[in-house]
């Protein structure tokens, strides 16, 4: 067993601990704190995986959800009590996700396992030609820029619009109702004209 | 063994969002689950003793082809990541807005619709 796959079981270990204080804690700013947890332990497992940029998009964006859902929160961080499943429902969610760990570990017996990827014995995968040829058919130094940007330049480009069109939702559906106003007004001279009538 | 911790991660969220009735647990929930998935792809393209796949002028060119971990995942989950984001953030707003609306984050006592 190699060490980074012990420094790995102690970080997944760690954030499942931190997964499960966040979903069974009662009060919610403590929940996305220990959300937090969960996406700094995440990055670091991505600098264990060799993935130094994936942990800096890691940090960045974990720091922006916090920000969202600590402004969701604030000042009404109180979980009602009734709203709680009744326990019959509860053992059967612990029933299902169990029978689905079960088909999960079945399902792992095909994977190769950690440390031997699919593209290092299969010598026709893309991902060897991108290593191969990356820097002299792109110019990038860093592969991984290389495939977002060139390689796999369209899914960047449906990426930039899901976001915007995501966070366009989101600034619509916060917006303070201006549009209300106007249509009050109008309304107002509607049920003036009616009555002049 | 990696690999079904990672899953356990992934059914700590789901389990999340069976069980809870505030709406932002469950979006903390889809959160959890979307960090395993994401941790499980970049899990995939590991290779023992991988070296991050940046070419550099001190870089040797045999010992990086042979080293070098696997750069496709890596490109797709950084997107995946942004994108998780985006989702979220527009799950969040509509959370705020149903808390204007019915006073509350409970998705039992959210009932009629209100026009």
């Amino acid at each position: 067993m190699f060490i980074t796959e012990i420094y790995l079981l102690v970080l997944l270990v760690f954030m499942i601990i931190a997964a499960i204080i966040a979903v069974e804690i009662k009060s919610l700013i403590s929940s996305v704190i220990s959300l937090g947890a969960v996406g700094v332990g995440m990055s670091i497992s991505f600098l264990f995986l060799a993935a130094p940029d994936l942990a800096i998009v890691q940090i960045a964006v974990e720091v922006l959800l916090l920000i969202f859902l600590i402004r969701a929160t604030l000042g009404r961080e109180i979980v009602s009590e009734k709203g709680a499943v009744t326990i019959p429902l509860r053992l059967l969610s612990i029933f299902i996700v169990l029978v689905i760990l079960g088909f999960g570990i079945i399902a792992f017996r095909n994977l190769p396992e950690f440390g031997k990827p699919v593209f290092s014995l299969v010598p026709e995968a893309p991902s060897n030609s991108y290593i191969q040829h990356g820097l002299k058919e792109t110019g990038s130094a860093n592969i991984i820029t290389a495939v977002i940007l060139d390689y796999r330049g369209y899914d960047t480009l449906g990426e930039a619009t899901v976001l915007f069109t995501s966070l366009l939702g989101a600034l619509v559906i916060l917006r303070a109702k201006t549009k209300k106003n106007g249509t009050k007004v109008i309304n107002h001279k509607e049920t003036k004209a009616r009555g002049g009538e | 063994m990696v690999f079904a911790l990672c899953f356990v991660l992934f059914l700590t969220g789901l389990y999340c969002i069976l069980t809870k009735k505030n709406t932002v647990k469950i979006i903390i929930g889809l959160s959890i689950m979307e960090a395993g998935v994401n941790l499980f792809l970049v899990l995939l393209g590991y290779k023992n003793d991988g070296v991050v796949p940046i070419i550099d002028r001190s870089t040797d060119i045999v010992h990086f082809l042979a080293y070098s971990v696997d750069p496709l995942p890596q490109a797709l989950v950084l997107t995946s990541i942004v994108i998780g984001l985006g989702t979220i953030a527009l799950g969040i707003a509509l959370c705020m807005r149903l808390y204007v609306k019915y006073g509350t984050f409970d998705i039992a006592e959210i009932r009629r619709l209100k026009g």
